[in-house]
């Protein structure tokens, strides 16, 4: 009996908790379209998500796309199809792993701050101290965030996209002697528009579920140093499943 | 930090980003901003199996465009190809579908005839030869039914 009271008490917990998710959501997109717009938060923000987040993008995708050469070259090789190692490494590039990949990254490095900072915020009764000089919080905390990642995030995976390409090109013609026409020609012929648009969808849907998550765990955190910490972690782990699960949503709708 | 230097990050940091999407959108995904230097040729084929939208348009194995729609008209494939500006294509030319390689991709090569007159935008390739299906030709081979 207790058993399932239990269950029960988890799944309207669960339920009230998506349901609040997206009023957020909701209530900042309306406060998204009102003025004052104020553009140096939205830059300041960018500065943090996206230009603090080039560093570790550009590493994790030289290395991504040095090790899908590595390994699309050694199981092309058993076809005599080296040729297509390019259209490999780039077809999977911009259509699964430059997306998700940096848009984990993006979760990891930017989105816990996120989280940490708002709560600190909430905590400290900084949020309320807004709210009673007539500012309101949603719209001076949380829409430059938004809008910051929503720009950031498809400039960053575009970014990873590049520089894995090229990571591939480096261990694939460099070091195992693929020929570098066949590498860019094959890269060429095999990308559609389809593939970066769709790639494109994908990182400006991430952007939105990484801001969306982490504000809302930073703005509804309990007052407390462990509640902080749980909703630190809270954020992440939820953000980097909805991004993966989202992911493979719009996969088979886009294909 | 101040903000003159913070705006001078960013406006770089989206400076890069753009011209990576640029880079993929326009040199990989093909994407036509202008219009202007290809002019459209049309093509029947009893099959286009295997071609697909982007792919090369050869004249003597050099690129002179690409494959831009294909769509069924009637019961016959109705491939549209966008061909450089610059490109003479007679109406007595040969369009037929070929395939690199035993298992690479299929293209469609260009024979662009010389006598007659020059086809222009929209106007249609007559004689066109489909790709060889090369599982009808070793089955035939099989079965033994090659004259």
């Amino acid at each position: 009996m207790i058993l399932i009271q239990r269950f029960g008490k988890r799944a309207l917990f669960l339920i009230e908790e998506m349901g609040a998710m997206f009023v957020f959501l909701m209530r900042t997109f309306g406060w998204l379209f009102r003025p004052p717009v104020r553009i140096f938060q939205i830059i300041k923000q960018m500065h943090f998500v996206g230009f603090k987040s080039t560093f570790v993008v550009i590493l994790t995708a030289l290395f991504t796309g040095m090790v899908l050469a590595l390994q699309g070259y050694y199981s092309l090789r058993k076809f005599g199809s080296e040729g297509l190692l390019g259209s490999a490494v780039a077809l999977s590039m911009i259509r699964e792993l430059g997306p998700v990949l940096a848009s984990l990254m993006v979760t990891a490095r930017a989105g816990s701050a996120m989280t940490a900072e708002i709560g600190i915020m909430r905590i400290t009764e900084q949020i309320d101290a807004l709210e009673t000089m007539a500012i309101n919080s949603l719209q001076y905390l949380i829409t430059p965030k938004v809008v910051a990642s929503l720009l950031s995030v498809p400039l960053l995976v575009a970014l990873f996209d590049v520089v894995g390409i090229w990571g591939g090109y480096l261990v694939g013609v460099k070091l195992l002697g693929v020929s570098g026409g066949s590498y860019w020609s094959s890269i060429e012929s095999a990308v559609e528009w389809k593939d970066v648009y769709g790639g494109i969808l994908k990182s400006i849907s991430f952007g939105l579920i990484i801001s969306w998550v982490c504000c809302y765990k930073g703005y509804y955190t309990r007052m407390s140093a462990e509640g902080l910490g749980k909703a630190t972690t809270e954020s992440v782990v939820l953000a980097s499943v909805l991004i993966l699960v989202w992911d493979y949503f719009l996969t088979s709708v886009l294909l | 930090m101040e903000r003159g230097k913070l705006e001078l990050v960013v406006g770089l940091f989206v400076l890069v980003g753009v011209i990576c999407l640029g880079y993929l959108a326009i040199k990989l995904g093909k994407l036509e901003l202008v219009g202007g230097d290809y002019y459209e040729l049309q093509a029947d084929f009893s099959s286009t199996s295997g071609l697909k939208n982007g792919a090369s348009v050869e004249i003597a194995g050099v690129e002179v465009g690409r494959v831009k729609k294909i769509g069924l008209k009637e019961d016959r494939a109705q491939v549209v190809l966008a061909i450089q500006d610059g490109i003479t294509v007679y109406n007595d030319a040969i369009a037929s579908i070929k395939t690199r390689g035993i298992i690479g991709e299929k293209f469609m090569e260009l024979s662009p005839g010389g006598a007659g007159e020059r086809l222009k935008n929209g106007e249609t390739i007559v004689d066109t030869e489909s790709g060889i299906d090369l599982e009808q030709v070793i089955s035939q081979f099989i079965h033994g039914s090659v004259k």
